[in-house]
């Protein structure tokens, strides 16, 4: 843990690692990085959190990078190590989404691929040891706030899951029409003289999707790097705590790698499902 | 608290990243593979037939050793069988000519026998009459006893 003017009491270490890098428009009017949590907040709707951002466009590029790479040099002969490693992923959710979607779509295989590396990915940066890249950051390039894990940032799975939901909405149109989709999300439980009641329901199973999609990937990442953040509190706390917080962090670590990747396989087999369900055109009503 | 322009710059970044995974990176790979698994079926099949035309293959080249070896055999006794009679007729053939041979031989020592014997016989006749006449000095006629040394040679 970093200590430079006072030693920070648990609550400011943990209240600084939970903040973003956010540039925007400061109450006077002059755009700049935030200095603090407090004039972070101040910005308000004209800000942005630029360390999630950064972070997650670099490893979308890597994602995108490597598996270019391998698609570069993709032949039908005899494949490397790296090129079977690659198609063994573009292989499993190739499977996975056919599965789940068996409609013909060019879009939903490469989608699903997206989610799971990039998503994957994001998390991944959980298992970097959480005072690692903001001291870097905050020591050496004077940048007072670093978090490295976008998926712990509720802006980034809503942004995710808004792109998976547009989709949805968008091809529950165009398959069913404005009318059919209207159909279906008036008429559904109970008969038509309960549109109104119908309507509402279904409005909100339209946007639980969504929102559960993104706080289940945020709550879980969240929980995760907290309890990351509680252990590393431990390290400066004594010798004996230190030697709890070395088994801890290793047990919590080891643990962590399978919440990373099933997190980001559940966020890829829901949004096909979703894509899936928007897919099904009813076949008593037509429209 | 959800930051809205974070929210929207990550959701522009999905579609963008969407689009260039569906462009550049899913298609030659799931191509590349199913290419393969195209090529890994139609090599086995391949490899099937192939297998089938070697065990044809084996059980004509079995069926034609079989003919081969039975002809070899038959040929390699007609050939025994002759070169039995070739010898054998050679054998008589050599029996023949060296009674022959034996035969001549002696029936040229008998004449060789025969004529010694008359020569043996005309020069014991003449050293006869030369120790006769020795013996007796001019008292035997040559020509007087002729009748009679010619019987003496005969006799002898």
């Amino acid at each position: 843990m970093a200590e430079k003017d006072s030693a920070p009491t648990p609550t400011e270490y943990i209240a600084h690692h939970l903040t973003n890098l956010t540039f925007g428009k400061r109450p006077d009017g002059s755009w700049g990085f935030a200095s603090s949590a407090e004039e972070a907040a101040q910005m308000g709707f004209w800000s942005v959190h630029v360390d999630s951002l950064a972070w997650a466009v670099g490893l979308g590029l890597v994602f995108l990078f490597l598996f270019w790479l391998a698609a570069r040099r993709a032949t039908a002969g005899v494949p490397g190590m790296f090129q079977s490693a690659i198609e063994a992923i573009v292989e499993f959710v190739d499977t996975t989404t056919k599965d789940i979607f068996p409609h013909k779509n060019p879009w939903v295989a490469p989608m699903g691929l997206t989610i799971l590396i990039w998503v994957f990915l994001m998390n991944l940066m959980d298992l970097v040891p959480v005072d690692w890249v903001p001291n870097i950051f905050r020591y050496w390039l004077n940048v007072p706030y670093m978090k490295i894990v976008p998926t712990t940032n509720v802006s980034v799975t809503f942004g995710v899951a808004i792109g998976v939901f547009l989709i949805v909405i968008y091809y529950s149109f165009k398959r069913k029409g404005p009318g059919g989709f209207l159909a279906e999300l008036a008429f559904h439980p109970f008969p038509k003289f309960a549109a109104p009641v119908n309507f509402v329901l279904e409005s909100v199973t339209l946007l639980a999707k969504p929102v559960s999609l993104a706080l289940r990937l945020f709550g879980n990442l969240y929980a995760g790097e907290m309890i990351f953040m509680l252990i590393a509190i431990l390290f400066s706390a004594s010798i004996a705590l230190a030697l709890l917080g070395v088994v801890l962090q290793l047990m919590w670590a080891l643990f962590h790698i399978l919440v990373i990747v099933l997190q980001a396989f559940i966020f890829m087999v829901l949004s096909t499902v979703y894509i899936a369900q928007a897919y099904e055109v009813p076949e008593e009503n037509g429209h | 608290m959800v930051n809205f322009w974070t929210m929207i710059g990550i959701s522009v970044t999905f579609f963008i990243f969407v689009l260039i995974c569906r462009a550049f990176v899913w298609p030659p790979l799931i191509n590349a593979m199913r290419a393969r698994q195209e090529r890994i079926a139609q090599g086995l099949e391949n490899a099937e037939k192939a297998e089938e035309a070697l065990a044809k293959s084996n059980a004509d080249a079995e069926v034609l050793l079989r003919d081969a070896r039975a002809e070899g055999q038959r040929i390699i006794e007609q050939a025994r069988a002759q070169a039995t009679m070739v010898v054998d007729d050679a054998k008589d053939h050599a029996r023949e000519e060296g009674e022959r041979i034996l035969t001549a031989a002696r029936a040229e020592v008998t004449q060789e026998v025969n004529r010694a014997r008359e020569s043996l016989r005309q020069e014991v006749a003449y050293l006869a009459v030369v120790g006769a006449s020795r013996i007796l000095s001019s008292e035997i006629d040559r020509r007087k006893h002729s009748a009679m040394l010619d019987n003496l040679v005969r006799e002898l």
